[in-house]
């Protein structure tokens, strides 16, 4: 497949911004790449009866996507694997031109996360953790991994994280929204414990098998609901986050929600803060306002970028979120790829363009 | 930076720490009246004053002449849906002592459900016409008011039942408030449970011209646009009705996408997520193109998430229409023809400016209805319209918006 990783004029300035990307997702080439780190038991068991989650489905995605692996159509290695799997298509497609000084892991596919038997969440988490630093960060210190946890056991993922949370390898601890059961509740505390106490930032990434309908209106037939409703997945996690009052009891977290894009974020505070003043009385835990909380613990990465039709209301909404609030994402390798100089809309100034694709990432993540 | 606080922090609500202490008042009259620190700042002296300076200029603050889209009729208790029964029925409910079926979507006695001058002492305005009347119409000189009674009927399991107690709750609505108020109108409850009887429910209401409005729920077992719901629809077109789709569940799922929250709070924020859904299920599923004439209004679902969602979902439409060829235009489009919001709540901070810029996130000025939620406690006082309207858009959202959104009003 012929590519064009020529990088254009504009980046090869020396002078050009340097970017923190919050979602850049590593593939496996095939599932052997984990083999090493597999203990013989749980190999033998992936063989056997396989990755088994909460959708039902042994092999594709219930909501087949628009293109393979929802993947861009240039991003497939010469060499074979998926893309993602190839560092250096990486470094020469994205990493290099865009100029990427920190990019946040987020590995997807065979990872384990949310499989319905919780041991063997547990080893493949663990075995995916210590792929990507062979794999990625070792070679390219640019690169973050995120701590991928069995999130649906909250001691597991504590002692996960307390395994690796102290190695410069490890950028994040990486979720999904879409749990078991909403993201503030008590079993997911150890998670938020440990992530706080090794001062690294909760990333909640869209999708995930929750055994539950993207809305609780059910099911819907087509990916462009299930795509859409993402946003309100997010909407999920960062209002049970709130409630539940995660931030009340751990005040130096660091939440960061990613892929979801972002314009859902003001009306959500706003819905939050009036019921808020209506019903107090019942959650006497929370010390402030929904808002509050939002403003001072979440992250929204901006990708996919909002495309209104007038470039005002997208403005509007991010002045509303607060400009030292909005992380830049590419999504690379996937199919909604933004790009960091082309996806941002006319209006933003240099200033607060840098800050989203540098600045602030500089502030959340451990340099 | 300092401009990133001017966020969704400032011009909001009374900060917490200086937050004044409401309290309620009963009033000799059966109103209530909210104080503040000591000042009076209820629906009853301000109601006063919009009563006496009613003129049809509704930029004076008069609500006279509005159409009301979402006032809420409570069955007080079993007694009264008992007396719409069949003998069979009535002996069910006996025998098997089934006291009724109220859901956790409204707690009764939660401040949402209920507006402090909705309450007399323990005697309430909603489930009694003429209390009502008194508490909202009468005052606010509404021309017009749409019933949704929420009674659970969308919870029951069992579908034989579920349409006993819909047409129990529309003869109930039919008898005890249309016939006793002629500013009242009404949605037909249906049994969602069961298509055939759910469009033998519609059908049955339809002959009287005082239902406008199909009623269903926000969150309910399957995406509303699916084509099993299509009778439900070609029934409603035939008819002149309107789809009213209300925040409620059925409760046959975990009300989030990762299942059940723990506090009320929760529930009902989710609520809005639900018609999220629904917009999404509507547009991709072809229910406007099937039905071409049919309008659907969305019921206490916050508002201002609609326009970050349609960017949204037209997005994504761009990039896979491939798998919804028959939507040949953008969503937007679809949408602004075809969905209707009522305006309570309206979750946005009680800032002029930053209401005008929502608003103009909105695909037309035509979509929005005029509606007080009654006795659901979603605004303080008399601000039944959030600041920042202008004269023009206040007439259209409280008297023309509603008249276009219902073909039923005119009849």
């Amino acid at each position: 497949m012929p590519l064009d990783v020529s990088p254009s004029p504009e980046t090869k300035a020396s002078n050009r911004l340097a970017v923190v990307d919050s979602d850049i997702h590593p593939a496996v080439k095939s599932l052997a790449d984990l083999r090493p780190y597999v203990s013989n038991q749980w190999w033998e068991y992936a063989n056997t009866y396989g990755f088994r989650r909460k959708h039902g489905s042994a092999t594709v995605e219930p909501y087949p996507k628009s293109a393979p692996l929802a993947c861009r159509r240039d991003a497939w290695p010469e060499e074979g694997g998926r893309p993602g799997s190839s560092l250096e298509l990486m470094q020469k497609q994205y990493l290099d031109p865009a100029g990427v000084e920190m990019g946040l892991l987020g590995p997807l596919g065979p990872t384990g996360q949310g499989d319905l038997n919780l041991e063997f969440s547990v080893a493949m988490c663990r075995a995916t953790n210590e792929w990507q630093r062979d794999a990625f960060t070792r070679r390219d210190k640019r690169l973050k991994a995120g701590i991928v946890v069995p999130y649906e056991d909250g001691a597991a993922s504590a002692a996960e994280i307390e395994r690796v949370g102290a190695m410069s390898d490890y950028g994040q601890v990486f979720c999904l929204t879409r749990s078991s059961e909403p993201l503030g509740n008590r079993r997911y505390w150890p998670i938020y414990e440990a992530a706080e106490r090794y001062n690294l930032p909760v990333a909640f990434h869209v999708f995930g098998t929750s055994g539950h309908p993207v809305s609780g209106a059910g099911w819907p037939s087509y990916y462009i609901e299930e795509g859409s409703g993402h946003s309100t997945s997010c909407q999920t996690v960062v209002s049970s986050l709130v409630i539940e009052g995660v931030f009340e009891k751990f005040p130096k977290l660091k939440v960061v929600m990613v892929e979801g894009g972002f314009g859902w974020l003001p009306a959500l505070a706003w819905r939050l803060d009036k019921l808020f003043e209506r019903m107090r009385g019942e959650v006497p835990h929370l010390k402030r306002r929904p808002s509050e909380y939002i403003r001072d613990h979440v992250w929204v990465s901006t990708q996919p970028m909002e495309e209104p039709e007038n470039r005002r209301h997208v403005l509007d909404v991010m002045e509303w979120i607060g400009w030292d609030r909005l992380l830049f994402a590419s999504d690379y390798p996937h199919w909604d790829f933004d790009d960091p100089f082309r996806a941002f809309p006319a209006g933003v100034t240099p200033e607060q363009h840098r800050q989203i694709c540098a600045v602030n990432g500089r502030a959340v993540y451990r340099f | 930076m300092d401009i990133g606080r001017r966020s969704f922090l400032s011009g909001g609500a009374t900060r917490l720490g200086k937050r004044p202490r409401i309290m309620k008042h009963c009033t000799g009259s059966g109103r209530t009246a909210i104080i503040e620190g000591g000042r009076v700042v209820s629906a009853s002296s301000r109601d006063a004053t919009a009563g006496e300076n009613a003129t049809s200029d509704h930029a004076a603050g008069s609500f006279k002449g509005a159409i009301d889209c979402d006032v809420h009729p409570r069955v007080p208790d079993i007694l009264a849906l008992k007396r719409y029964m069949n003998d069979h029925w009535r002996e069910t409910v006996e025998v098997r002592g089934i006291e009724g079926f109220e859901s956790i979507a409204y707690p009764n006695n939660a401040p949402l459900t209920t507006r402090p001058d909705a309450m007399t002492g323990k005697v309430r305005a909603d489930d009694d016409v003429g209390r009502m009347a008194k508490a909202l119409l009468d005052p606010q000189q509404f021309s017009l008011a749409i019933c949704n009674c929420l009674y659970a009927v969308q919870m029951i399991r069992d579908e034989h039942l579920a349409s006993a107690f819909a047409r129990a709750v529309n003869d109930w609505v039919r008898h005890e408030w249309l016939d006793r108020d002629p500013r009242l109108r009404a949605s037909i409850v249906v049994p969602i449970q069961n298509i055939e009887l759910a469009v033998d429910e519609v059908n049955r209401c339809a002959e009287d011209k005082r239902f406008v409005q199909v009623l269903l729920l926000a969150l309910g077992e399957q995406p509303l646009g699916k084509s099993m719901f299509w009778p439900i629809y070609r029934a409603a077109e035939k008819h002149g009705l309107t789809i009213g789709i209300h925040a409620g569940s059925s409760y046959h799922h975990a009300v989030t996408g990762s299942g059940w929250p723990s506090y009320y709070l929760e529930d009902y924020a989710a609520q809005s997520l639900g018609f999220h859904a629904q917009v999404g299920s509507l547009v991709a599923e072809g229910v406007f193109v099937k039905f071409p004439k049919l309008k659907a209004v969305l019921i206490e679902s916050g508002v201002t998430w609609l326009p970050p969602y349609l960017w949204r979902l037209a997005k994504f439409w761009r990039g896979v229409r491939l798998e919804v060829p028959w939507i040949d235009r953008p969503p937007m489009e679809i949408v602004r023809d075809h969905i209707r919001l009522t305006i309570q709540p309206f979750d946005a901070p009680d800032n002029a400016d930053t209401v005008r810029r929502v608003l103009d996130q909105l695909p037309s000025e035509e979509m929005l209805l005029f509606a007080s939620d009654f006795p659901h406690w979603q605004y303080d006082g008399n601000a039944m319209l959030p600041s920042g309207i202008d004269a023009a858009l206040r007439r259209k959202i409280l008297i023309d918006n509603p008249k276009a959104a219902y073909p039923r009003l005119a009849l």
